[in-house]
């Protein structure tokens, strides 16, 4: 099953990952893999971290990526890019958002952010820094972050030959089509 | 055609394809989306939230009764509200083909426990088929219908987070059309009467029989075989960790149907290996059946009895090898969910945290459960549905017999409340108690993502419909009416005079704090009833003191960095803070 890849998403809820995630799932079965995806998101929308597990390959029996077996972690957050770290090959790929979301706990002072999370990661991992919410912020619209991210994966992964531009106008909100594309375009040029 | 589906996807395209005219459910992580998808195909198939489990199983039972495919779906725990009606059910059996579908919870995601239900099948004797996958949870259902026609039994469809949010690949397929099956009355069947049940608890029994030689012969349970040296026996996603685990080179046992077992098929299996495992998520279900049957096997004494399974637990356990990992020295912290900015919950527990030495609050099952968390910690008791009311009773009657100042709040969602909270309050009421229940109504079923309940004005296939009217409710059950008052939980003065004069009183009252949940997407009417233009709260840094007091409002949109600030992007200018502030330091403004 060596040639089943592994990527994880992860971030905060509200931060796009699994619109992100359905894009790419619904791209790579138009490729002629076989996909599993699994989320999770119990309490996402209340501020709690979420994460999606894709798997792609000729045959995938679990939808869930473990310790040490993912080729490409996406992390929309810099806390949450530590927090899966151990899932992460050997010879895996990290890119970070730099963007912090503090916790409530972090917010009241009781606990503390942590500090040097993007040196740490640099220390064990091949880990690229994406300033994803200054791009969005270019292309003209922050919201867009999470297509910024997609782009930086499809660059990451050698998915560049899919059919992004139909399967992004299929997926984003009406009226904000064109502003996805280039937002696609931007963050697989990043890379 | 082939789609991606998630389980619970597949599990409504199944019951569609597979015939179904009537679908009900109480909304519950893992499982909401089955109805919310189902009802896609209302044109087909008839769906709607019930106001409980017990409701939704009753419902669906009538609909087979009268001739109709149905279906009643919930997560684990309401199988529990729910086993009332499934139990006897089992006795009588069916018409129309019936699934009832019980999503677990295994590690406890979005749960108060993990209970394992593949139990429920054997102590209520009920056919049960687990699936794997979303292919899987789409053939199952149907077969399921089929089943409970053939063998004249509600079956189980007892699925798992896992599966219920994976998604895979799903071949689909045309409806088969089923018509109602026309309508007798069967006395003897159907009305369970100890004299009838004594005859109804015999056929069980050669039933039992039926579909044990059906469980040793259906290819949905399978073998692999690859060696003879190491076989596993699996069922559910438990199967796919194990085939991750163990490869290409060991022997399968694959159970889709597992009750009845098919011990008939695994004493074969286990005579064609040499060791044998049994790879399944929290109680040792399968393995119990294997030990009683006196085959040896390795199960529970490596693997873990609770929380979820992952092939990296599978492989720990089995072979004490862990896969090479990247680890750094820094720890991620814990990201609890908090009540959202703008969220009317937040005023309520806010007034009640300046209280809560004197109070005990007793708490239900919702996003309110949220003001449990620090800074609010203005809950203190939460363990089913319903429970607040009922519990506040119990422990205010004791409290007060014992001469104890300290005084009882319950709190309750709308949802909750008309789940089973009803009947709590009702027993405060008519045994004269006197704690207090505040019903949260927020005016939607916010924490399971928003479904339509009886107070909401809107059933789940999008009618208008009439709304349950709460105060009215608590004065037919005896409530006083000058005891019950509907406030606004964002005007704190407002809110904390309705707790104060609550508090005065030695008679039984209601607070229903009425606002609509700030992530709804609003009725016509909530835009009549409610102002709910778009605003947002700023800090005036020279006025700010520093004091930090609208931090203890727990606002995730309120950060302090030298003076408090308030993200704008999160704000929605609900206002608690502002009113919180001694010094003016916010102020309030359009959008
Ligand atoms: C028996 C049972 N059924 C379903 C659930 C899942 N559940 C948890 S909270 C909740 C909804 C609560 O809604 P409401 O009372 O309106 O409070 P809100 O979340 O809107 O504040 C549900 C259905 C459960 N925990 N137990």
């Amino acid at each position: 099953m060596s040639d089943v890849k592994n990527i994880l998403l992860v971030g905060v809820g509200g931060q796009g990952t699994i619109l992100a995630s359905k894009i790419l799932s619904e791209g790579l079965i138009e490729a002629g893999y076989d996909v599993k995806m699994s989320e999770i998101h119990g309490m996402s929308q209340r501020g709690g971290d979420v994460s999606t597990q894709i798997r792609y390959g000729e045959k995938v029996y679990s939808p869930i990526v473990g310790e040490g077996a993912a080729d490409l972690i996406v992390a929309f957050e810099k806390m949450e890019a530590l927090r899966w770290i151990s899932h992460l090959k050997k010879d895996g790929k990290m890119l970070i958002n730099d963007f912090e979301i503090p916790t409530v706990p972090i917010q009241l002072g009781v606990e503390k952010y942590p500090e040097g999370i993007l040196d740490s990661l640099k220390a064990v991992a091949d880990t690229v820094v994406i300033e994803a919410g200054e791009i969005a912020k270019q292309v003209g619209n922050t919201r867009t972050m999470n297509i910024v991210l997609l782009g930086a994966l499809a660059k990451a992964m050698n998915l560049g030959n899919l059919d992004w531009k139909s399967l992004i106008q299929r997926n984003v909100k009406k009226g904000f089509e064109d502003i996805n594309l280039k937002a696609f375009e931007a963050g697989f040029a990043c890379l | 055609m082939k789609k991606i589906l998630t389980g619970n996807e597949a599990v409504a395209r199944g019951a569609y394809e597979g015939g179904l005219l009537f679908a009900s459910a109480y909304p519950g992580t893992p499982s909401t989306e089955i109805l919310e998808n189902m009802a896609n195909y209302r044109q087909d198939v008839y769906c709607e939230w019930a106001p409980n489990e017990k409701v939704a199983l009753e419902a669906a039972i009538g609909a087979s009764i009268a001739g109709a495919r149905s279906m009643a779906c919930m997560k684990h725990v309401g199988v529990n509200v729910a086993a009332d009606p499934l139990f006897t059910f089992a006795y009588t059996g069916v018409t129309g083909g019936c699934v009832l579908v019980s999503a677990d919870d295994p590690g406890m995601h979005s749960s108060q426990n993990e209970q394992d239900n593949r139990n429920y099948a054997s102590a209520a004797r009920v056919l049960m088929l687990e699936p794997a996958d979303s292919q899987e949870s789409k053939d199952f259902v149907k077969l399921g219908l089929e089943l409970s026609e053939k063998f004249d039994t509600p079956v189980l469809l007892r699925t798992t987070t896992r599966v219920c949010h994976s998604k895979g690949l799903v071949e689909l397929e045309d409806r088969v059309t089923k018509e109602l099956i026309p309508y007798e009355h069967k006395i003897r069947k159907y009305v369970a009467t100890p004299g009838n049940g004594k005859v109804l608890r015999v056929q069980l029994e050669k039933r039992l029989e039926e579909m044990t030689a059906f469980s040793n012969s259906t290819d949905i349970n399978c073998e692999e075989l690859a060696g003879d040296e190491i076989g596993v026996i699996s069922s559910g996603v438990s199967f796919v960790y194990a085939k991750e685990v163990f490869g290409e080179t060991a022997s399968y046992l694959k159970l889709g149907m597992t009750f009845p077992m098919p011990m008939e098929k695994i004493k074969e299996f286990a005579k064609k290996v040499k060791k044998l495992y049994v790879v399944e998520e929290m109680d040792p279900y399968i393995e119990s059946h294997l030990k009683m049957a006196g085959i040896p096997c390795i199960g529970k004494e490596c693997i873990p009895a609770y929380g979820e399974l992952n092939p990296d637990i599978v492989r720990k356990a089995f072979f004490g090898t862990a896969a090479e990992s990247v680890s750094v020295p820094l720890k991620a912290t814990i990201r609890p969910p908090v009540l959202c900015a703008g969220c009317p919950h937040r005023g309520l527990f806010y007034v009640l945290s300046k209280k809560q030495k004197k109070l005990m609050i007793t708490g239900d099952i919702g996003c309110y459960t949220l003001g449990s968390a620090p800074p609010l910690s203005a809950m203190h008791t939460c363990f089913c549905m319903g429970g607040s009311i009922s519990a506040g009773h119990g422990a205010a009657k004791v409290l007060n017999r014992a001469g104890s100042d300290l005084r009882v709040v319950s709190v309750i969602g709308d949802s909750t409340f008309f789940h089973t909270g009803i009947n709590s309050l009702m027993d405060v009421a008519y045994n004269k108690g006197n704690n207090i229940t505040i019903v949260a109504d927020n005016r939607i079923t916010a924490m399971t993502g928003h479904q339509e309940n009886p107070g909401t004005g809107f059933t789940l296939m999008g009618e208008p419909a009439v709304e349950a009217d709460i105060p009215a409710i608590c004065r037919a059950i005896g409530i006083k009416t000058e005891n019950i008052t509907v406030v606004n939980p964002l005007k704190l003065d407002e809110m904390e005079a309705a707790v104060d004069a609550a508090l005065a009183r030695t008679e039984p009252s209601v607070i229903i704090t009425k606002w609509p949940c700030i992530l709804k997407k609003f009725s016509d009417q909530d835009r009549k009833d409610f102002d709910l233009k778009p605003r947002k709260c700023v800090v005036d840094a020279e006025e700010c003191k520093k004091c930090k007091m609208c931090m203890k409002t727990g606002c995730p949109a309120i950060t302090f960095d030298g003076t408090s600030q308030i993200s704008a992007d999160s704000c929605t200018g609900c206002g608690v803070c502002r009113q919180v502030c001694k010094f003016g330091a916010i102020k309030e403004v359009e959008r």
